[in-house]
């Protein structure tokens, strides 16, 4: 039976973090399960919460009137799901819809938050990780701003 | 520094390159709001000079093309996108864009085409077996590889595993969606799909760009080909994430374009650097353009 | 005077008098070919046909210098007294406008009618060394490769080539540095240097193929001497002595292509008007583009082939924009593709050193000092670095 704490070590997002660090974070942990078409997280909720997708596909969506709502992003196996916790205002920005069975790993922000106050190497180490997903998820996103698919002229 | 390594070009006897041949358009097939799929078969025809039509079909390798002619209006190189075993179905997928492409996309059955080619290099199929293939494909680029993927499906138990990654902007901009389908639903194949955005009640695959796809596909990275085609950025992220999971420069093929007004090495404007793209490629290996790739203007 | 001797021979030199040079024309006449030569035309030496000897430009010469060319009248009355103008033998070989075929609509089908006009037998009368490295250089891409131009090749097959020896360079000549002459020293029927004498004006003649000696054969001629074979051989050394321009092409492929972000291109690109008058003249420059025209009615549509140039906006469209949209990438794709490109595509250069380039840009970019800017830049790079060491 695995514990938390080994579930976080062996995932790629934690890699090379010292154990120390990893019992810290298990602290604030917890298994959250979501039926497909639950929806995990609301537009404006506070970001109470982020998310490392054990199994399952996540559709970040956003609500255009007229439009209705457009997927912006999919997140699947693997994915960390959820950084507005890391940055003020700390409020969701997107909807995040299940859209098949889907088990995570939940992560209480305000709890790492507070860890991270007294263990700032932790939030350096958190921030290092974090920052990467930003500079992934910015480079995807500007690749779809370019809009190469379209025509043209 | 070796700017050209000549795959190996197929040996094709064309009648006078610079001649069209007649082939007779037996269906249309509407892929997307702007794109579409013609399926032509030989129209043998005497010519007036005594050339003969092509009676057989046109042979080509997986990655050539053809020049297509819409009488009076003009001619433009497009990928063929059809199956190499079946050189009297010749297919193209055009996107309409300009005044060829529109005319032909709006060519009725019947419609004689000229068609000259086979012209260009070809996808590596058969130097690969042996190897797990990852096919990476953006938009209309789909088309000249799946051509590959027919060749490669037909001697499935040559290759490895057999990834297929393909972006596209939207759910109703995916090329050969029955096929796609089909495709998904083999054993031996994997596919993945996504899109730059949907909406929810349309779509239920991934969304994100395409080369978010390559990290999550499995294949050995030490003993894959990747074939690759798209435009030029999404090749461009794309070989940088194939060379992060490992996949060594001369194990990259893309397909590049340029303009094309002879497709024989003739008129000049392919050239691309020190290559003609209509005779040296359109397939690179991306070793050979590595120096080149990228750089603005060139 | 001898009469034409019947036992003249492949690599043999004689001479031919100039009262006795108009036979060459009557005789390659009556052989069927079209005599083309130089001819003053507007204010400069083009290649046109010549309906007879006289049409030559008999005391002319040209000076020329960067974006400058003017005619002048000689003293003497050489025949060949000038180097080359705007002209090359490519608008022969490799027609600026071509009709490729025509097609006649029948319903939904059409038919082509593939009818190739007579090609035109050419005799060309003054090809210099420099020209005839080029016509070797677009043999190669025309004739060499998977693919061959069959325009091309027919009318380079029957063509007659009377080469002449230049016994002056011209202003912004480097044939020497390109290592294409003065001397033709392959490629002709015959080879012409002019001798121009106090009292005698004459030729020798080297016989470069059996053809060239059957027409040799119906001239009169004698056998050279060896005091006029020296003649030649110092007009031709005087040439060599007064080239224009220099270029040093020593590792000049990767020059090129180390230096594609330079600086010197943005200096180049204020300068160049993108008229495209370097890739007209140029002997080498083959680029082409096609035409598909059809008439009011659209029951006949024609394809046409034209002359093109890599400095037009339009040359590298795709995709609803045009891939060198700045004139700096597009006068450094001519230039990189003329001296560096084109050795990894065929195999040698692809500039001559004939200077039409210079004299005929308008603004006088000279490519010679394009690639000693790059050079010294280079040069000067090593050196600061060797200093720092």
């Amino acid at each position: 039976m695995e514990t938390l704490e080994s579930l976080l070590a062996e995932h790629p997002f934690f890699k090379e973090l010292d154990p120390r660090y990893i019992t810290l974070i298990a602290d604030c942990a917890s298994e959250a399960s979501f039926k497909a078409g639950d929806f995990i997280f609301r537009e404006g909720d506070p970001a109470t919460h982020f998310w490392l997708i054990r199994q399952g596909k996540v559709s970040l969506e956003i609500f255009a009137p007229g439009r209705g709502p457009i997927m912006i992003e999919t997140l699947s196996d693997g994915d960390v799901m959820g950084w507005s916790w890391i940055v003020e205002p700390y409020r969701k920005q997107y909807d995040g819809r299940a859209l098949e069975l889907t088990r995570t790993l939940v992560f209480d922000a305000r709890c790492i938050r507070g860890k991270c106050e007294t263990e700032p190497k932790l939030g350096y180490e958190l921030f290092k990780r974090f920052a990467q997903i930003f500079g992934e998820r910015l480079q995807a996103t500007r690749m779809r701003l370019l809009d190469l698919y379209g025509v043209h002229s | 520094m070796v700017f050209i390594v000549k795959p190996e070009i197929m040996e094709q006897t064309v009648v006078d390159p610079m001649l069209p041949q007649p082939y007779r358009v037996q269906r249309v097939r509407k892929e997307t709001c702007d794109t579409f799929t013609l399926e032509l078969e030989p129209a043998p025809h005497p010519l007036s000079g005594a050339q003969r039509g092509a009676a057989g079909g046109m042979r080509f390798a997986p990655g050539q093309f053809s020049m297509l002619y819409h009488f009076g209006i003009g001619e433009v190189p497009i990928s063929i996108s059809g199956d190499p075993s079946e050189p009297n179905r010749l297919i193209h997928t055009v996107r309409a864009v300009g005044a060829v492409t529109k005319a032909l996309c709006k060519a009725k059955q019947g419609t004689i085409l000229g068609v000259r080619g086979p012209f260009g290099s070809h996808w590596p199929v058969e130097e690969a077996a042996g190897n797990d293939i990852v096919i990476v494909a953006g938009g209309i680029g789909l088309a000249p590889l799946r051509p590959a993927l027919y060749h490669l499906l037909a001697h499935r138990g040559q290759y490895g595993r057999i990834v297929l990654l393909y972006g596209a902007r939207r759910p109703q901009d995916l090329l050969y969606r029955r096929e796609l389908e089909h495709w998904r639903g083999r054993f031996d194949l994997e596919v993945e799909v996504t899109v730059d955005a949907a909406r929810p009640d349309e779509w239920r695959g991934h969304v994100g760009v395409v080369t978010t796809l390559v990290s999550r596909a499995s294949f050995d990275t030490r003993h894959t080909t990747a074939l690759i085609c798209g435009p030029e950025i999404m090749m461009r992220f794309t070989i940088l994430e194939l060379e992060k999971v490992g996949v060594p420069d001369n194990q990259l093929f893309l397909s590049m374009e340029r303009n094309m007004k002879c497709a024989i090495g003739f008129c000049g404007h392919c050239q691309y650097g020190p290559t003609f793209i209509c005779k040296d490629g359109p397939v690179f290996r991306y070793d050979c353009l590595k120096e080149i790739f990228g750089k603005r203007e060139i | 005077m001898n009469t034409g001797r019947s036992s003249v021979r492949v690599d043999d030199r004689a001479i031919i008098e100039r009262s006795d040079l108009p036979r060459l024309f009557q005789v390659l006449q009556q052989q069927s070919y079209r005599v083309v030569g130089p001819t003053v035309r507007e204010g400069a030496i083009v290649y046109d046909e010549l309906s007879s000897f006289d049409d030559l430009p008999i005391g002319w010469t040209d000076e020329q210098d960067g974006g400058r060319y003017r005619l002048k009248k000689r003293a003497d009355k050489a025949l060949f007294g000038y180097v080359v103008g705007p002209h090359s033998w490519k608008r022969f070989l490799h027609p600026p406008v071509i009709h490729l075929w025509k097609a006649k609509r029948n319903g939904q089908s059409f038919e082509i009618e593939n009818e190739q006009a007579e090609t035109p037998r050419y005799a060309f009368i003054g090809v210099r060394s420099c020209e005839r490295h080029a016509i070797a250089i677009q043999d190669r891409v025309f004739m060499n490769g998977k693919y061959v131009d069959p325009i091309y090749k027919a009318r380079r097959e029957q063509a007659f080539v009377v080469a002449v020896n230049c016994g002056q360079a011209g202003g912004t000549c480097f044939c020497v540095s390109m290592k294409t002459g003065p001397k033709a020293t392959f490629g002709f029927d015959l080879a012409l240097t002019e001798i121009l004498e106090e009292k005698r004006h004459y030729f020798v003649v080297e016989v470069g193929t059996e053809l060239g000696a059957s027409i040799l054969r119906a001239i009169p001629h004698q056998e050279a001497r060896e005091g006029e074979e020296r003649a030649a051989e110092r007009a031709v050394e005087r040439a060599a002595q007064q080239m224009g321009r220099t270029m040093d092409t020593s590792d000049i492929r990767d020059l090129l292509y180390r230096n594609l972000e330079h600086p010197r291109w943005d200096d180049v690109a204020n300068r160049c008007l993108s008229c495209a008058n370097c890739t007209m003249v140029c002997p080498t420059c083959f680029c082409t583009t096609v035409e598909d025209v059809t008439d009011l009615s659209g029951q006949s549509a024609e394809r046409i082939r034209k002359w093109d140039s890599c400095f037009t906006l339009d040359f590298s469209y795709i995709h609803g924009g045009s891939v060198r949209t700045s004139p700096k990438s597009r006068y450094r794709q001519w230039m990189t593709h003329k001296l560096a490109s084109w050795i990894d595509q065929f195999g040698t250069s692809g500039c001559v050193g004939c200077g039409r380039c210079i004299t005929w840009c308008p603004v006088g970019i000279d490519i010679t000092e394009e690639v000693r800017a790059l050079q010294e830049s280079e040069q000067s790079i090593k050196e600061a670095t060797d200093g720092n060491a």
